[in-house]
């Protein structure tokens, strides 16, 4: 590697503008004739519009205009859609009620939109949109998934009967069954994974721009993915079609899925620059994102584990619920399915799986893909189980694991994956080593001694990433091919332009993706520039999301690279009247091999565009592109070890240690790497400790601020030790996994394990607040 | 409707805004000083940080004719020219920043914590300390790094000048 290639911790490019205040978020956008929208929203988590009155709010000053869902229903609007179709076990197809963008009729969670009002000032806007009067009749509320599944429950849509989206199964249901009559020991628990709220830092933010000589849309926007949001803007919402509309993302604060989707704000904002014709900026405040950006999680879980008289696991039965909200978001179907229960064969070589799945409809917001989206659950759900049959059979934990360790590759589960590589001995190794978990009941003890209960909990975490092969997930029901592109132009001067499809809003994607290009020109990162986020400047792409960025996307990149390179070789041997086969590229030069010739690549590209001696027959220009689709998801797995004391008379949990042993394939920058694993072992102790949506039983968000929703804040977590394992990812040319997500899977599991041990009792649910854990001690 | 006077970076400004207006939205919408931001509406999670007369202050908590005729410093003023202050150069080189929206409130009070500790400063206290300044990005481990590296060579160019 050089110092700047692969391999290096570089310090970030993008960093300067962050840290001088000169970041570009969506809200610092001023446009000439800029309004501003406010929306009127359901203070009702179910309930009839009868009546929208505007005409109060249409007098206050500054109002420019104010809409109604009658207006988005009257312009043909297209509905919300959901874009992966998920197919009962019946044959029956997902039962998908219709979602507005602004309810014309009916309202189906607190904080969904009725109307807007667009003013000169944000003030303006609010205080108008306080005279909006709209005229509800209450409907009874189902607030969570027991509510809307029991009998008589309060019906949501009428496409869902029993509120029941689809009722899904994966595996082989008799053979499974049979290996559990056949079991000598099963393990059963009953498992709430807790409704989590994304909360980036960042709140969304719009804001449309309609030109009107030109019948042409721009929409800044927060999104993660902008040529999706293109594509879903014109194909389904009719708002504007392709090619007369331009989708800038440009910086972005925090993602973690809650950006992927095309929320009824932006498609609002856009609509509306049309309807009053000015720009039309909407900002939401933190309450609104509590309200209306997807949740994650909200999963019931019943899990059982079989396992053959030398505790070897014969067989995994588990039956979910999982609540998707109000409307089916946009991947809403997929992340509790194929997202979740493709993975519930972990680690472990289990010969036989049997999963049902049971989607509901809930008054309440919106469920989708939140950091890991079904993976987190599916690996709580099985490192639950592990725990839990390690102390039923008085075996360790780590051993247990160890001898059902999948440790022969490519290896097929029973639930489609099919695992092309890893080590997961060598993981937990390295975590036990690192934690010295031999040395722990010493320590155990002695914390007694001092009248604090010590525990230690393992989670060993597998996740699919590199979302994903477009075939396989096609034929699986998803509505979009899941590749990446990449476009590389090497300007006259041999300054490089790299425009990517994927999205950074932290990542770090702006310097690991220059030194892909620094390692394999060997020309210093400052050379190159890092486009994305522009929908006029890149060709296309699908977005960041699913740690998908360096394995698809960055894939591309090479892909490109190397045709780049192939014409390149091809200018320069002209040039030096040597072969092709002979040229070499170093430290920025192209090199004959074995003399001392050379041509320096701002040469070689001025050349390419001079034009005025090219080889016979090739084309001026040195710019490429790719279209990358991945042939396999990748597999990132490893073993997470949490060492923490409670203290009985309070319930509260101390962090001793938190150590980390990830494989992640090849290693780009290994600093943002574990950047990448602070953040997500933050949001999955998080989860175990303190996040937790809250609704009461008629639907009202209790936890829908800062103060109510309990964020992990520095003196909540601990320092994180890492260490890193590898095994190269064969299924593409960097052998790179994936990171962005692997903490936020592995991480609660590992916490809950630890505390469980700690205190000697099993039951306990996530967020294990003191309160919970002090009960749990003392009944 | 009222004229707020203040000092902003060094620069004495004068401002026309409703008396309702927080100092956070008269720095940006007034004065275009985007890097200060907006991130919760209940004063929990710190974006808003700016210096007071050198104190740190949620600056959506202040409203902006309370902070007439007060020397008011925001992020964008930290820093001499190209020389970042040595906070910012620690966030930099700790990656304490991923997506970057924190970044500028936690720079703010980062400085605060350190002039309040001056070199009394350790893990312990800054993650206390922190309390203040939510971060969705970085689990805070190198945040923690970065102010503490950066309360050394604060302490460093103290001792220099």
């Amino acid at each position: 590697m050089g110092v700047e290639g692969i391999g290096a911790s570089v310090v970030r490019k993008e960093d300067r503008r962050f840290i001088t205040g000169k970041g570009r978020y969506v809200d610092d956008i001023k446009l000439v004739g800029l309004t501003h929208a406010h929306f009127v929203r359901s203070p009702h988590a179910h309930a009839r519009v009868k009546g929208v009155d505007t005409s109060a709010a249409m007098k206050m000053p500054g109002v420019v205009g104010v809409l109604t869902g009658q207006q988005i229903v009257d312009d043909k609007v297209g509905n919300l859609i959901c874009g992966w179709a998920i197919t009962s076990k019946d044959g029956t197809g997902m039962k998908m009620g219709a979602w507005p963008a602004m309810a014309p009729e009916t309202v189906r969670f607190v904080g969904q939109a009725v109307a807007v009002v667009i003013a000169e000032t944000k003030n303006q806007a609010k205080d108008a949109a306080e005279a909006v009067v709209v005229t509800y009749e209450e409907l009874p509320a189902a607030a969570d998934i027991r509510a809307a599944i029991k009998p008589g429950a309060p019906q949501l849509h009428p496409e869902a009967p029993g509120n029941v989206i689809y009722d899904w199964t994966i595996g082989e249901e008799a053979a499974t069954d049979a290996a559990f009559k056949a079991a000598a020991n099963v393990v059963s628990l009953d498992i709430t994974n807790n409704r989590l709220v994304p909360n980036a830092m960042e709140p969304r933010a719009a804001i449309g721009e309609y030109n009107e000589a030109e019948e042409h849309f721009t929409l800044y926007t927060t999104s993660q993915n902008p040529h999706v949001a293109r594509l879903v803007l014109s194909a389904f919402y009719n708002i504007a079609p392709e090619h007369k509309l331009r989708v800038i993302a440009p910086d972005v604060g925090g993602g973690f899925g809650s950006k992927i989707f095309i929320y009824p704000e932006e498609m609002v904002a856009l609509w509306a620059s049309k309807k009053v014709g000015r720009p039309v900026k909407w900002t939401g405040d933190r309450s609104e994102a509590f309200l209306t950006d997807a949740h994650g999680r909200d999963h019931l879980t019943k899990a059982e584990l079989a396992l053959d008289a030398n505790n070897k696991i014969t067989g995994l039965r588990v039956k979910t619920y999982a609540n998707l909200g109000a409307y089916m978001s946009l991947f809403s179907s997929s992340v509790p399915t194929y997202l979740y229960a493709t993975l519930l064969s972990g680690q472990y070589n289990i010969p036989n799986i049997f999963a049902e799945v049971i989607s509901v409809y809930t008054n309440t917001t919106p469920v989708d893909a939140y950091r890991g989206a079904g993976r987190p659950e599916a690996s709580f759900v099985v490192e639950r189980l592990l725990e839990t049959a390690a102390r039923q059979l008085k075996v360790d934990p780590a051993e247990l694991r160890r001898k059902n360790f999948i440790t022969q590759f490519p290896h097929q589960t029973p639930v489609i994956m099919a695992y092309d590589i890893g080590d997961f001995g060598a993981s937990l190794d390295a975590a036990m080593k690192a934690i010295d978990y031999a040395g722990f009941p010493t320590r155990k003890a002695k914390a007694k001694s001092e009248g604090k209960l010590r525990g230690i909990g393992l989670s060993c975490y597998i996740e699919a990433c590199g979302i994903a092969p477009s075939k396989a997930v096609g034929s699986l029901g998803a509505g979009v091919g899941l590749w990446e592109s990449a476009e590389i132009r090497v300007n006259p001067v041999g300054t490089i332009e790299v425009l990517t499809g994927s999205h950074s809003h932290g990542q770090g994607h702006e310097t690991t993706f220059c030194q892909l290009i620094a390692e394999r020109l060997g020309v210093p990162i400052s050379q190159v520039q890092i486009v994305h986020g522009d929908t006029d400047k890149v060709q296309f792409g699908m977005g960041t999301y699913g740690s998908r960025s360096l394995a698809v996307g960055g894939t591309a990149i090479i892909k490109a690279m190397e045709k780049v390179e192939a014409k390149a070789k091809k200018i320069a041997a002209h040039a030096l009247e040597a072969s092709e086969n002979d040229i070499v590229i170093e430290n920025g030069e192209f090199k004959v091999t074995g003399t001392d010739k050379s041509i320096a690549l701002p040469m070689v590209a001025l050349a390419a565009y001079t034009a005025h001696n090219l080889p016979d027959g090739m084309e001026p220009g040195l710019k490429e592109t790719a279209f990358y689709d991945p042939t396999n998801f990748t597999f990132p797995a490893g073993a997470y070890i949490c060492e923490l004391e409670v203290d009985p008379g309070t319930g509260k949990t101390s962090f001793v240690n938190f150590v980390a042993a990830d494989d992640f394939g090849r290693l780009i920058n290994p600093m943002i790497v574990e950047g990448q694993v602070h953040g997500g072992l933050a949001q999955g102790i998080g989860q175990a400790l303190l996040e937790g949506a809250a609704y009461d039983s008629s639907g009202q968000l209790l936890t829908a601020s800062f103060m109510d929703y309990a964020m992990p804040r520095a003196d909540d977590l601990p320092s994180f030790q890492l260490n890193h394992t590898t095994t190269l990812c064969p299924g593409n040319p960097l052998g790179v996994k994936g990171c962005g997500e692997a903490g936020a899977i592995g991480a609660s599991a590992a916490v809950i394990n630890a505390i469980t041990d700690a205190i000697g009792n099993n039951k306990l649910e996530m967020p294990a607040t003191p309160d919970r854990v002090w009960h749990a001690i003392h009944g | 409707m009222s004229t707020i006077k203040l000092t902003v970076n060094g620069k004495a400004v004068s401002a026309e805004v409703e008396d309702r207006t927080l100092l956070v939205h008269l720095l940006r919408e007034n004065l275009n000083l985007t890097g200060t931001h907006v991130g919760c509406d209940t004063s929990q999670c710190g974006a808003c940080v700016v210096h007071i007369d050198g104190r740190a202050v949620k600056s959506c908590t202040v409203l902006a004719g309370q902070a007439a005729g007060s020397s008011v410093t925001t992020i964008e003023g930290i820093s001499k020219g190209d020389e970042l202050h040595p906070m910012q150069a620690a966030f930099r080189d700790n990656h304490g920043l991923q997506c970057g929206y924190c970044t500028p409130g936690m720079i703010m009070s980062a400085i605060d914590i350190v002039q309040r500790h001056g070199g009394k400063l350790d893990e312990a206290t800054v993650r206390q300390e922190l309390e203040g300044n939510i971060c969705r990005c970085t689990g805070y481990h190198n945040i923690v790094k970065s102010v503490l590296d950066a309360a050394g060579r604060m302490k460093v160019a103290q001792a220099a000048e």
